[in-house]
């Protein structure tokens, strides 16, 4: 894309096809003789890691689409079918779903290098334009994508979001209904969404291929913020950025596949396991992580109107970026104090993000006003100011006297911001993990777990005790709509056997219909068939549970969740725990008291349970010693009933979860591999160009 | 690669649901045929009368375009059941039953017919209709899968 480019192929069969359609001169011209500044570092990795997320993104996304089916009614068990049954289909949902905030998490790193290095100034103000833009619509995008699973939280964001248009006047709500295609969200809502967010990436590809052509007009920025000169300024694109981007994306991938592999419901609201329902809103509505900053500029600002209007403003304004900042020196690297506020900046962001997951009452809304004030005057005061009160120090004549500078002493503070950050993000997302906090209820001991950690398996043992716990005490109020018979002889599975699990069907009765005669019948229960439900229906259940709905039990370990405070949710990460869910079911089973605390006020018809959320519990005290009879000599206690149906509802929650770790560990071994061999390549190819 | 491709293989509900299924033939009478659906597709039962018998039986086997006997097409001892997948070896439609000039199927896609055994007879299908797997659970049953 940098003018006419002097590729000749000399075979025959392409030399015909070049003077028809020069493409692989174009390809040649703007990916192998591109001319790329050779003072670039790692913080320019990440369009190259961009553009291999948005490739993930939309083939995983096209693939998962095969598998979806757009409904009010079945989207939430397409999704589940998805990862129980497709082949596969696990590590497909957990890539499109981590994937949507690597991609995030890459385009925010991408932004900030941006304004830090003033990529956006004279030339290149129509690419930094543009990138808004596709910024734009990845929000567009992640969000009507988050809305498909028809969990709780995509029912309610979906609510939320929509509703911000309500605040426009006099169209508000004519708008509003527009989107929705009803009086409320509903089916026609998840349509649309699902035709939207299958349009719109490749808009944003579309809009992509802009951004690099403007790109390769105005050439890229370079941490010293001077225009490459002359040919000693820089290199060709082939091999040296190329290797350079390829372990760059290397590198993320290990991150990304700790997501994947380890981590899958690490940044996902565990309230999303929890099939939509228009009747009850949960307790706190977070957004995902990457759009918590605006959300928290949003509930800063008590006028409906404007908080939306700031809200948008937000991301609108970095259009203006260009403009804003008229600074003649690009790079913050020669700007003291442009350096400082611009660091500022970054923790106003991270501050916001942290508030945006807070309830919105007290000292949050207080601080909340403060940094939204303090964002917005970034902008439109500081950097205005800066450019006219600042004095930057000489900038080097030219990039390769940048390099010759540069290779006195190795800088160490490019580490130390790496590791700052990673701090402030994990603050941040600690910000998610409490908002999530169930309120009044003490937190539940935390169990040791076969299935926990990198290598952890399911014991078949527990799962079998469990299974039976579950039917003889747990079934007959709560459902397993999600486990098919078949699922036991599975591999990972309780370890019976295909004739065991059918032998196990056989003895439920199952509805099946209707027959020649029309009519419904029962029959025995084949491997095919699904654990009944112990009521026909929602209602039904109600009634004959005084009013509460015991709730499904197929994902109720996915589903629970409590917080677990600073730092440990960090710590969490590295350690890989996330048996949040298992811990709280059991506590749960075991927490009953027989007589409330002074001065707890029990509503009738309640139970006291130490660890539910509000402490008054519905369902009464379900399990006692001896109730259960094992024949494997284990001791008949609650304490051991609640840990092995514990053990085996995790398991009906996730029945791939060995095979995920597996697979996990061979792509983690592939992937250091990979990446030390890329490494080496890469400082033998830079070898000759320092 | 292997997941990208693997996925698109039926789901473990969908292999789940093509188990056997046993169906009772006590309400068919001669010369009627059923059609029930296994795996997704349509399986004929027919209960041939004495004369179909005979016609499946009196043509000279070496002349059909795909030849097969009559007694290797059905289960010895339950010569009156036939028991083909009605779907045309020629591009999947579903054939007629008792059409055509040899009282058998006839597809009305590309005019193919089948005789009473369900063998090619005339037309562009290159093979006879399939027998899929089945047996005798007693004498009014089979198991078809």
């Amino acid at each position: 894309m940098s003018g006419p480019s002097d590729f000749q192929p000399t075979n025959p069969a392409l030399k015909w096809i070049e003077r028809r359609l020069p493409i692989m001169g174009l390809m040649h011209s703007s990916f192998v003789a591109y001319p790329t500044p050779r003072n670039l570092n790692y913080w320019w990795t990440f369009g190259a890691i961009l553009s291999f997320m948005l490739g993930v993104q939309i083939l995983t996304g096209v693939i998962l689409a095969m598998h979806y089916t757009p409904h009010a009614d079945m989207a939430f068990k397409s999704v589940e079918l998805i990862v129980r049954d497709v082949n596969y289909g696990w590590l497909l949902r957990n890539i499109h779903a981590s994937g949507a905030s690597m991609f995030f998490f890459a385009v925010y790193i991408h932004m900030f290098r941006g304004l830090y290095y003033g990529s956006y100034k004279e030339p290149r103000e129509v690419l930094w334009i543009l990138g808004v833009i596709i910024y734009l619509l990845m929000m567009a995008t992640g969000f009507m994508g988050y809305v498909l699973p028809w969990g709780q939280m995509s029912f309610w964001g979906a609510t939320v979001i929509t509703n911000l248009f309500s605040a426009v006047p006099y169209f508000g709500e004519s708008i509003v209904t527009l989107l929705w295609g009803g009086y409320a969200v509903g089916n026609p809502t998840l349509n649309r969404f699902f035709s939207l967010h299958y349009l719109l990436p490749f808009v944003i590809a579309g809009v992509v291929v802009l951004h690099i052509w403007a790109l390769h007009v105005a050439g890229q920025n370079n941490p010293a913020g001077v225009e490459a000169k002359t040919e000693k300024d820089t290199v060709p694109f082939t091999p040296y950025a190329t290797m350079k981007d390829m372990f760059g994306v290397s590198c993320f991938l290990l991150f990304f596949a700790w997501f994947i592999f380890y981590m899958p419901n690490y940044l996902g609201d565990p309230e999303n396991y929890i099939p939509a329902n228009p009747a009850v809103t949960p307790a706190h509505i977070v957004p995902e992580w990457y759009y918590l900053p605006f959300y928290a500029i949003l509930r800063s600002i008590p006028n409906k109107l404007a908080g939306v209007v700031a809200m948008f403003g937000a991301i609108i304004i970095l259009a203006f970026l260009p403009w804003l900042d008229s600074a003649k020196t690009r790079s913050s690297k020669y700007r003291p104090l442009a350096k400082q506020f611009f660091w500022m900046f970054v923790v106003v962001c991270i501050g916001l993000g942290y508030l945006g997951a807070q309830p919105p009452e007290g000292i949050y809304v207080i601080v909340g006003r403060i940094l939204t004030f303090l964002y917005f005057a970034y902008f439109l005061i500081l950097l205005p100011l800066l450019a006219r009160i600042e004095k930057p120090r000489p900038v080097p004549n030219s990039i390769a006297d940048d390099v010759l500078a540069k290779t006195g002493g190795k800088p160490a503070p490019m580490v130390s911001t790496v590791i700052a950050l990673m701090v402030a993000g994990g603050l941040f997302l600690g910000g998610a993990e409490t908002a999530r906090a169930a309120e009044g209820s003490t937190k539940p001991p935390a169990q040791k777990w076969s299935f926990s950690g990198p290598f952890g398996k399911f014991d078949r043992g527990a799962m079998q005790r469990g299974l039976k716990v579950y039917k003889e005490v747990c079934a007959s109020c709560h459902g397993l709509s999600f486990v098919a018979f078949r699922n036991l002889a599975e591999a990972g599975g309780p370890g019976y056997s295909v004739a065991q699990a059918q032998a196990f069907a056989s003895e439920y009765k199952v509805k099946d219909g209707p027959n020649d005669q029309g009519e419904m019948f029962e029959r025995p229960g084949r491997p095919a068939d699904y654990f009944p439900s112990p009521f026909p229906n929602e209602q039904a259940a109600r009634a004959a549970n005084g009013g509460a709905f015991p709730p499904d039990l197929s994902l109720i370990t996915k589903a629970r969740s409590y917080s677990r405070g600073f730092p440990m949710f960090l710590i969490d990460f590295f350690t890989q725990y996330q048996e949040q869910g298992p811990d709280y079911v059991t506590a749960l089973l075991q927490g009953y008291e027989d007589k409330p605390p002074a001065g707890f006020n029990l509503p009738e018809g309640s139970y006291y349970n130490t660890y539910f959320p509000g402490h008054a519990i519905k369902m009464p005290k379900p399990l006692n010693d001896g109730q259960v009879t094992y024949d494997d000599g284990s001791p008949a206690t609650v304490a051991q009933y609640a840990k092995d149906v514990t053990h085996f509802l995790m398991w009906a929650a996730e029945p791939h979860m060995e095979a995920r770790k597996q697979l996990g560990l061979q792509v983690f071994v592939f992937l250091i591999l990979l990446t030390v061999l890329l490494y080496f390549t890469k400082k033998k190819v830079w070898a000759n160009a320092h | 690669m292997v997941p990208l491709v693997s996925q698109m293989n039926p789901d473990a509900s969908t292999v789940a649901a093509g188990a056997p299924i046993e169906v009772d033939l006590t309400p068919i009478a001669e010369g009627q045929d059923i059609k029930v659906f296994w795996r997704g597709k349509p399986i004929y039962i027919s209960h041939r009368t004495k004369k179909q018998i005979e016609e499946a039986r009196a043509v000279s086997v070496s002349s059909l375009p795909d030849p097969q006997s009559d007694e290797q097409r059905v289960k010895p001892g339950h010569d009156q059941w036939l028991v083909v997948v009605g779907i045309c070896t020629h591009l999947g439609c579903i054939p007629i039953a008792h059409e055509g000039q040899y009282d058998g199927f006839f597809c009305p896609c590309h005019g193919s017919v089948y005789d009473t055994s369900g063998r090619i007879r005339q037309g562009p299908a290159p093979t006879n209709l399939a027998v899929p797997p089945y047996t005798f659970v007693s004498d009014t049953k089979i198991q078809i899968g």
